[in-house]
């Protein structure tokens, strides 16, 4: 009995006193939370662009015949869309990282920046989607009654679809961004030290495996739970905006 | 019997298709300054779809629509501009459930006629009383009757202070004991000189505050006149049809 006690006692010392390792954790918290904050707004920004464009599309132009230079416009960035998503849904997420480190960023190799554009052009088609689906979901009757009064598309679209569709997807995005936070773990394969690939750093340099992996479990855990809390408390204020 | 001869609204020959289907198969008529005027026919008649061209929330595939003498089927025309001046009442409200009925009432006159948030509040607060809905200035769509809510659909659209309000179907949707307190808003409407555009299936308010009734069958005007001889003396067979069936 001492003696499994005193074995996890130097496990843990291990893992965390020797050589400050509990300060390599934190640093690589750091880097995931820097990773995933970035692609984040990335992914948001460029996931409603995607979706204000192929919504657009598909509500006025979608089987029409194209009238004007506008319309030319609109279909090409439609089709420019559907390829992105296309692309980016259908490779593993891994791969587009290693194109983009080893590949795009060949001449400045700055792992971090290549991570977060990587992670933010992945989540921009997932985001895409979801806001596509959340503007879609809203009865043509709010478009018409906001044009009726005479406001224009994009007017319309900011004051009266937009908000409305934001709030019927929150559940779906808070779900994407949980996804994203957990995906960075995989920026250790272009040798980003983030948390993931530092616990992996202890485990192999103290033959434990125990404390470093669950210790990294658990931080992306407690991330989640953050992560959620405040996300259910954004969806309850924005329900109760409407009784 | 429009009082004066002022015309506000002019439709030359107006054609709609739908996927090839003609829907709307050549309408030319004019409405009035403080013309009422009613516009009945069976369902697929194509009356809505002429309410809907109006404003150009259907585009017409062909015809001109003349609205305080400009040509607002002209691709170069502001559309957004004139519907400034034409408000409309669906069927459905769609009143903006993320919004306060005062939020819904004080949108577009902030935003596209630039009035103060004083100013616009102000207005729609007398437009509430007047219908007897000022309590319910903070409450949201949701929190409405269907009576309520389509009372305050039409007060929204005259917060915009419009020339003409089109009304498409606005009692359709609601239960029958609410019917009369959105008929008695239209019809006080009426009396005070609104120019209207109403799609209904109510004849009593035909009968009562339309200056004239026009019957849509088949995407043409059938027969248009004033409502004791349309009702009393109707020539067209299938009027003569359609109203034995629906009084």
């Amino acid at each position: 009995m001492e003696n499994f006690f005193k074995s996890i006692s130097e496990s843990f010392v291990k893992t965390f006193i020797t050589e400050d390792r509990w300060q390599q954790i934190l640093a690589g918290l750091g880097t995931t939370l820097e990773i995933t904050f970035f692609a984040l707004i990335i992914g948001l920004v460029l996931g409603f662009l995607i979706a204000i464009i192929r919504s657009t599309y598909e509500m006025n132009l979608k089987g029409k015949k194209s009238k004007g230079v506008g319309d030319v416009i609109l279909k090409i960035l439609n089709v420019i869309c559907n390829i992105y998503i296309t692309v980016i849904r259908g490779t593993p997420m891994v791969v587009q990282l290693m194109i983009m480190y080893f590949i795009v960023f060949l001449s400045s190799r700055d792992g971090i920046v290549a991570a977060i554009l990587s992670f933010g052009i992945n989540s921009g088609a997932y985001v895409a989607e979801i806001v596509r689906s959340g503007i879609m979901s809203i009865d043509k009757g709010q478009f018409e009654a906001s044009r009726s009064l005479g406001f224009n598309y994009s007017r319309t679209m900011f004051y009266i679809i937009l908000p409305q569709a934001l709030k019927n997807v929150l559940p779906a995005l808070g779900n994407e961004f949980i996804v994203l936070l957990k995906e960075t773990s995989i920026a250790g394969y272009v040798a980003i030290q983030d948390l993931t690939y530092i616990g992996n750093l202890i485990r192999s340099r103290t033959y434990e495996a125990f404390f470093p992996l669950i210790t990294v479990a658990l931080i992306y855990l407690v991330l989640v739970l953050i992560l959620s809390f405040f996300l259910k408390k954004l969806e309850r204020r924005l329900r109760n905006s409407e009784h | 019997m429009s009082t004066n001869n002022d015309v506000l609204i002019k439709v030359d020959n107006l054609h709609k298709y739908f996927e090839g289907l003609e829907v709307l198969k050549g309408i030319t008529t004019e409405i009035h300054k403080g013309d009422v005027i009613v516009i009945i026919g069976a369902s697929g008649s194509g009356k809505s779809t002429f309410l809907r061209c109006l404003n150009r929330l259907e585009e017409p595939t062909s015809g001109k629509i003349y609205f305080e003498g400009v040509d607002i089927t002209d691709p170069k025309t502001d559309i957004n501009l004139h519907r400034q001046k034409m408000g409309m009442v669906f069927q459905q409200f769609n009143l903006f459930p993320h919004m306060t009925v005062l939020g819904n009432m004080t949108l577009g006159p902030i935003k596209l006629l630039k009035q103060s948030k004083k100013e616009a509040e102000e207005n729609a607060m007398k437009l509430l009383e007047r219908v007897g809905l000022a309590d319910r200035a903070d409450a949201y769509p949701d929190q409405l009757s269907g009576g309520q809510k389509q009372r305050i659909a039409i007060v929204r659209a005259l917060a915009m202070n419009p020339d003409v309000l089109l009304f498409d179907e606005p009692t359709s949707a609601l239960d029958p004991e609410m019917v009369g307190e959105v008929l008695e808003v239209m019809k006080n409407l009426a009396r005070e000189g609104m120019t209207m555009a109403v799609v209904t299936h109510e004849m009593g308010f035909a009968r009562e505050v339309g200056t004239q009734v026009m019957f849509i069958d088949e995407g043409v005007i059938v027969e248009q006149g004033a409502p004791d001889k349309f009702f009393e003396n109707p020539e067209s067979p299938r009027l003569k049809d359609f109203l034995s069936k629906v009084i």
